[in-house]
């Protein structure tokens, strides 16, 4: 396994994928703005998908599974955009900003 | 191998260039001060997946990643932004606190990272003795109407609710003075 290129070997996918991880979670902590944070999340996702496909090519028995598993997590990110930006209008129309800052009505 | 002539170098090649523009695309859509260059590093993260997905031999991810995710999601994150015109860089946080949460969401994502790294490589990754099935788009269809048939059909239903509530929350509001 370890003579062969590079992109045939798991690892490369999985360093990959915890990278989008980790950039991820790096803009959802720093992004002041609803929508920076929507997108860090996006990444997240991502991050999940190319794990599964590349646990899905080199390890699981059944190659279809894992596909199926990431057209689902595809399907759901698309509804989840949806219902997050109608919020961030909903938000933008009575607050006037979509910073993290301005939306502390119920902080302590 | 290959019968062509150097073809693992090409494909190598062709591996780096994907590769780089997920990392890429994943530090623009972290790092960058303005939001609308997030959504378009984004988009350059979410082409190169697709160019990795077709490396793990799914070409039909990669056509359905290009088409949600730069078609799709993409562009609707692009309508937001022109509605609500968030502004990441008028006002600026007292220096002390932003420092702070800087070095701390570095840390925390440079652990999440070495601990993967940690993990996937230490690991030695076994192939399957037998598989199943191809892999193919047919037999993605096969699979999607028999054994996952249910989940296909509860997936139809949640868009169709995440549609009507976002119309509904959405329009909430607009007869407001």
């Amino acid at each position: 396994m370890m003579g062969e290129q590079l992109y045939e070997q798991p690892a490369s996918y999985l360093l990959l994928a915890a990278f989008l991880l980790a950039a991820g979670i790096y803009g959802l902590v720093r992004r002041r703005t609803l929508i920076g944070m929507l997108i860090a999340g996006e990444l997240i996702f991502s991050a999940a998908s190319l794990n599964f496909m590349a646990l899905n090519r080199f390890v699981a028995p059944d190659p279809t599974l894992g596909q199926v598993f990431v057209l689902f997590i595809m399907g759901l990110a698309a509804a989840e955009v949806a219902v997050a930006l109608s919020i961030v209008i909903a938000v933008y129309r009575n607050y006037r900003s979509v910073d993290s800052k301005d939306i502390a009505e119920l902080k302590g | 191998m290959t019968a062509f002539p150097g073809g693992n170098f090409i494909l190598s090649g062709i591996f780096a260039v994907f590769a780089a523009a997920t990392v890429a695309g994943a530090l623009i859509a972290a790092l960058s001060a303005r939001v609308i260059r997030g959504v378009c590093g984004l988009a350059l993260c979410c082409v190169g997946l697709a160019g990795l997905y077709c490396f793990l031999r799914s070409p039909l991810l990669a056509l359905m990643e290009i088409l949600i995710y730069v078609g799709a999601i993409c562009v609707v994150i692009i309508f937001a932004i022109m509605l609500a015109e968030p502004e990441e860089t008028a006002r600026g946080e007292p220096g002390g606190g932003a420092l702070l949460w800087g070095v701390g969401a570095l840390a925390l994502s440079a652990v999440v990272f070495w601990g993967l790294w940690r993990l996937s490589t230490q690991q030695s990754w076994t192939a399957p003795a037998t598989r199943l099935t191809d892999g193919s788009p047919k037999a993605i269809g096969t699979a999607l109407l028999t054994t996952h048939g249910l989940a296909f059909e509860l997936i139809s239903l949640v868009l169709v609710a995440a549609v009507l509530g976002a119309l509904a929350v959405a329009r909430h509001g607009r007869t407001r003075p």
